[in-house]
């Protein structure tokens, strides 16, 4: 147990939690605003790894990893369109469609994958580039908070940068009004004249390129190499995370850390010996746990606020 | 056609996916300044129509003209564009958002990208002082009343420019203090050259605001009339077509022992207000017992604690002596408590069931259509079935068909013939004929009076006041969760008093309540 | 639905079906070096032997379970995508049993199966519960399970039943009297095929002619009438994703007993998510489940056989596949023949 502590309290491991939330955040805001919209995007899974993999090719084909950023990013919007386009033109139920988008992104990486490198597994013949890590001036050099905040990748800061963005986005800006409207009731922008297709349209693709940024991260920053079905459920995880934290961007922030505290700390568990199985299972059970409790939470609360508004007359 | 028309729709026919034909070659037309009724029963057209022309729903044949020119409305937003805005009746609004960000919501100030907050209330004061419609900008429109989310929903359309103004059954929500205060707006606006379309089945509403009158029948256009040269009894012949005789002939209630009894029962809703607060009442055997009141005054509540569709937390509800606060929704049924729902299809039935499966519904259990192994015995449930699409002359291709395919009317056939035939001890029918035809209606009005007299007890609840009284062997009045006053004799007891206690402004004291608390 | 719907719908399918293979085929064609043979082997491949044709069989197996696991849960209007995950760890629950116990013929793989069952309705029902309990949504967190199922599965397998003589990570052998019986030499078909077919018809007269089953129709189709009928609607959302569970994990135990000698996935196997397209395909109606099985394992089966003796990789036939689920359930795909149709016959 000593150990364990051992380990949570080392910075480096405040500094791998940070590592490890990045994708999950990037994706946790992307479902944010899609939910906002009224729209469950389960195809975040597949997005991000077709951006991973668009990140691996692109930045190895130009040289440039911010190329191959822009380019992870840009199909990301794409195929969050594609999915815009059947769910919400040839309304097909959005959830059957994100499997459909799923299951062509996990099969369609590995096709193109062996079409471009003859290999189903592994992405390593493609020189691919690497997204710079940034030293943060003086706050560097401050003990224990310097290796914790600084020398992340640059995607790492700009994802905990997002959560400010994407608050700003929903609740300042007349496209956030938009979409908060037409997701609670989108009878009531369709009858001003807003177009409820569009506005859902322009919240899915938002969501696709943040699910991009997650996916450019695990190929072009968390690890250099695309490999198969890599993501492993991190779209998933990030939906688990966006209603965990109560729909709202800093609940998503914190539960997306949450998640990654146990995925971190089932990467620094691996070093003790205990079963690798047993703690690569941890982040899913913490994140089902997460749910529950925040769901029992709520629950328990409005229970509480009835009990109370019933009795009140007795009292008086 | 008239020459001095603003706007004209001609030959409108609409097909809905399900086969219905909402509207059938319906000409329309409306002249600039005036207040123009669209008149007809429930499901006679009059909310497609106006749909098509606010671009909500596209016509499959027929023009629009506007100010003589053929226009193309595919959307609201070419609608708007017109000049034309709806107000509909449910409202369009957002309830998590204020009154302001709803009126500006798709024209929304700005200051560079970012939403100008207090410009948006600064516009939405303006409008409320130019057009003398009072609102509270900061206000969440979640906390409004009916009345005032009436008001945003007129304001935004203003706001966008709206010279033709549709008002669809506006007053279907409003008490009559609000009716008047909506009336002398809309003369307001008319007078300052507006035109507006005023889609309402009341007659009498019609007679004292329109000046033109549109009346409509299942799908199509009767003719167009000015207010003055017909009466009320005019319109509703064109409108029903015959005499409407919804005089249900009934004789006096012979009530027995007492079947249903609510004690001090208290309801808390979610939003944490007590919606049904402290009310006592008995209803007997052999008797109906009407619950009038603007709807929103806690009947819902009450119909769902008492049916076991929602919980209660104070108080008591006995039906035949039996508590039935820890019961199931099926035990409570087993009880022989019947339930027609308010809202037939979200509660009433499945619709992309058969009718088949929908009159099985909580039969489903019963001895006569199960068999060995846990199969069910089809021939018997078909067999039956067929028999009640017969006793009850419900229209449908066949016992195989989807009830959503099914017109209103033949729906809440299904739902009665399946909540009648079981030979309920307690009825609790809540809106039983609304939104149907009068065919239909009148049907249901006499099997609630036979069973009535078969010794159930009947529990009516409707916002139509007609019902209530047409029906009733005696009545109560629900305002603000709590029963403002009880009728023992139907027979006499004068409107304008009734108008009173619906609103609040008047109550009867404790002991005549507590009279309907018998034995 | 009525005959004239059920036949637009068949119309329907039909068109999607030979969508999907002429874009299969297109894809061949842009990719392949050698399209005419990738393009034989393809289409024939599944038929050009009688292992081949095995092959196809024994995938339709696993299949026809996954698909009516999740057809049952579909008609429940639960998206319950736990199916994966409930094949995978009811499959460890009969290696178990399949090890360890020593039973007669016949009664051990059905000890197994059922067992195997019972865990796989553990894994799908929890989700449920925590649904009905909680209200968290069945979609996160049987997605969470799938892992949670595959994590733990594999720790059970190498901790507790891993052979250390074999070369590879796999379990113990199972016991001989474990073994569900090939029926047909010189292919791996086995017994479980008349389980399979058994179950489909057991699920097919359990939706449409028992009272849970139109329980579960009811609540599909409008949870308020169901609650207003009666339905205890709690139970019943649990039960259908318990029952689908329990198929799922038969599927498991079967696929496992009747394929293998050792329990050796190192990764899910994946019939699960097949099995939802299943579903989709057959229009969550158990008696179509065959048939949409059976077309998707001739997909699997022939680009499987083609990828082996061409350049083009298998992987393909996900994109197919994905197509097919957004062909088969756009609603408005062919909606303008079907409302021109509608409005033809109510106006005249």
């Amino acid at each position: 147990m000593n150990a364990v502590f051992e380990i949570v309290l080392n910075p480096l491991f405040a500094f791998s939690v940070l590592r490890v939330s990045t994708p999950i955040l990037f994706a946790a805001l992307g479902a944010l605003i899609s939910d906002k919209a009224g729209v469950i995007n389960i195809a975040l899974e597949g997005i991000m790894l077709i951006s991973a993999l668009a990140g691996v090719i692109f930045s190895a084909i130009s040289g440039s990893a911010f190329f191959g950023l822009f380019m992870a990013l840009f199909f990301g919007g794409l195929v969050a369109f594609g999915l815009g386009y059947v769910s919400l033109k040839l309304k097909t139920d959005v959830i059957l469609a994100g499997i459909a988008i799923n299951l062509i992104a996990s099969g369609g990486t590995v096709f193109v994958l062996f079409l471009l490198t003859g290999d189903k597994g592994i992405s390593s013949s493609l020189a691919s580039k690497l997204l710079p890590k940034i030293d943060i001036p003086i706050l560097k050099s401050i003990p224990i908070l310097g290796p914790i905040l600084s020398g992340h990748n640059i995607l790492t800061y700009f994802a905990f940068i997002s959560v400010f963005l994407v608050w700003f986005l929903l609740y300042r800006t007349p496209l956030g009004l938009r979409i908060r409207a037409v997701g609670e009731n989108e009878h009531a922008v369709d009858s001003v004249g807003i177009s409820v297709v569009k506005t859902r349209f322009i919240a899915l693709i938002i969501s696709g390129v943040m699910a991009g940024f997650g996916g450019a991260y695990m190929t072009m920053g968390y690890i250099s190499w695309f490999s198969r079905d890599m993501t492993a459920g991190r779209g998933f995880i990030a939906l688990a995370a966006e209603s965990m934290g109560g729909a709202t961007p800093l609940g998503s922030m914190l539960s997306s850390l949450l998640f990654g505290f146990f995925d971190a700390l089932s990467n620094s568990l691996q070093l003790l010996k205990i079963p690798y199985e047993f703690v690569s299972m941890l982040p899913y059970v913490a994140t089902v746990v997460g749910l529950v409790i925040y769901t029992t939470q709520k629950t328990k609360r409005m229970h509480r606020m009835r009990i109370k508004a019933e009795s009140k007359k007795e009292v008086l | 056609m008239t020459s001095d028309a603003v706007l004209s729709m001609e030959d409108i026919t609409k097909v809905y996916p399900n086969g219905i034909v909402a509207n059938k070659g319906v000409n329309f037309s409306v002249r600039t300044g005036e207040i123009h009724g669209l008149v007809g029963e429930n499901g006679a057209g009059k909310t497609t129509l106006m749909q098509i022309l606010f671009g909500l729903n596209q016509a499959d044949v027929g023009k629009i003209f506007f100010n003589g020119k053929e226009i193309k409305i595919d959307s609201p937003h070419a609608a708007i564009a017109q000049g034309i805005g709806m107000v509909h009746q449910h409202f369009m609004l957002v309830p998590s958002l204020t009154v302001s960000e709803n009126l500006v919501l798709g024209l929304e100030p700005r200051r560079g990208f970012i939403f100008d907050k207090s410009r948006g209330i600064h516009i939405t004061q303006e409008l409320s002082k130019k057009y003398n419609l009072k609102v509270e900008p900061d206000m969440l429109v979640r906390d409004l009343p009916v009345g005032l989310k009436q008001k945003v929903e007129i304001l935004k359309a203003l706001y966008r420019g709206a010279k033709i103004l549709i008002l669809d059954e506006p007053t279907a929500v409003l008490t009559p203090q609000e009716m008047v205060e909506l009336f002398n707006e809309l003369r307001q606006l008319r007078d300052e050259g507006n035109t507006i379309i005023f889609i309402s089945h009341k007659l009498a509403e019609v007679k004292a605001l329109c000046n033109r009158v549109t009346v409509m029948r299942a799908g199509k256009s009767q003719g167009v009339f000015n207010v003055e040269d017909v009466t009320e009894e005019d319109i509703s012949r064109i409108m029903v077509g015959r005499d409407v005789i919804l005089r249900v002939e009934k004789d006096v209630a012979q009530p027995k022992e007492s079947v249903l009894k609510v004690n001090r029962l208290t309801v808390v809703n979610s939003f944490n207000k007590r919606v049904v607060d402290d009310i006592s009442f008995s209803l007997r055997r052999g008797e109906i017992l009407g619950v009038a009141g603007v709807e929103g005054n806690g009947q819902r509540e009450l119909v769902e604690a008492i049916t076991g569709f929602g919980s209660y937390g104070l108080g008591s509800i006995l039906i035949d002596g039996e508590d039935i606060k820890q019961l199931s929704i099926k035990e409570i049924r087993d009880l022989g408590c019947s339930h027609i729902p308010e809202d037939r299809m979200s509660y009433g039935c499945a619709p992309t069931l058969s009718v088949r499966m929908n009159l099985l519904s909580y039969k489903h259990n019963r001895r006569e259509f199960n068999r060995r192994f846990f199969l069910m015995h089809m021939s018997t449930i078909r067999d039956v079935s067929t028999e009640l699409v017969k006793e009850y002359q419900i229209l449908c291709t066949s016992t195989e068909q989807e009830v959503r395919c099914m017109s209103g009317g033949n729906i809440q056939k299904v739902i009665v013939a399946r909540e009648f035939s079981d030979n309920p001890k307690l009825i609790v029918a809540n809106q039983p004929t609304r939104g149907i035809d009068v065919g239909a209606t009148e049907f249901i009005r006499k099997r609630l009076v036979e069973l009535r007299d078969r010794g159930a007890a009947v529990l009516l609840v409707s916002a139509d006041l007609n019902e209530v009284m047409e029906l009733s062997d005696s009545f109560l009045v629900m305002y603000g969760g709590k029963i403002n006053a009880f009728i023992e004799d139907v027979s006499n007891f004068n409107e304008e008093k009734l108008g009173q206690y619906m609103l609040g402004l008047k109550s009867q004291d404790v002991d005549e309540i507590g009279r309907a608390l018998h034995d | 639905m009525t005959k004239a719907q059920w036949r637009f719908e068949f119309y329907r399918t039909g068109v999607v079906i030979i969508t999907a293979v002429l874009l299969s085929l297109l894809i061949i064609v842009l990719v392949s070096d050698m399209p005419g043979l990738a393009i034989k082997l393809f289409l024939t491949g599944p038929l050009d032997s009688l292992r081949h044709f095995g092959n196809l069989v024994e995938m339709v197996v696993p299949l026809l379970f996954t698909g009516l696991a999740t057809t049952v849960m579909f008609t429940a209007s639960q998206f319950n995508l736990g199916a994966e995950g409930a094949f995978f760890f009811g499959a460890i629950g009969a290696a178990f049993i399949a090890v360890n116990w020593n039973l007669p013929p016949v009664l051990h793989p059905a000890v197994a199966i059922v067992w195997g069952g019972i865990i796989g309705s553990v894994f799908c029902g929890i989700p449920g519960a925590l649904k009905v309990k909680w209200g968290s949504s069945e979609l996160v967190s049987s997605l969470m399970f799938n892992y949670i199922a595959f994590f733990l599965g594999l720790y059970l397998i190498n901790y507790l039943l891993r052979d250390v003589t074999a070369g590879a990570m796999v379990s113990f052998p199972f016991a001989n009297s474990s073994k569900l019986v090939k029926i047909i030499p010189k292919t791996r078909i086995h017994t479980g095929l008349f389980i399979a077919v058994f179950t489909v018809l057991v699920m097919g007269v359990f939706t449409y002619r028992t009272r849970w089953g139109y329980r579960i129709r009811v609540l599909g189709t409008n949870i308020e009438f169901a609650r207003y009928s009666g339905i205890n609607t709690t139970w019943t959302i649990v039960m259908s994703q318990v029952l689908g569970g329990f198929l799922a994990g038969m599927g498991g135990s079967i696929e496992l007993l009747g394929m293998y000698r050792r329990f050796e996935w190192q990764t899910l196997p994946g019939y699960g998510w097949t099995g939802i397209i299943v579903a989709i395909l057959a229009h969550n109606n158990p008696f179509y489940v065959p048939l949409a099985a059976l077309f998707l394992a001739y997909m699997k089966i022939g680009s499987d056989i083609m990828s082996r003796s061409t350049d083009m990789p298998n992987e393909f036939v996900a994109i197919i596949q994905g197509m097919i689920i957004i062909l088969i359930s756009a609603s408005s795909f062919l909606s303008k023949q079907r409302h021109k149709m509608i409005v033809r016959e109510a106006i005249s």
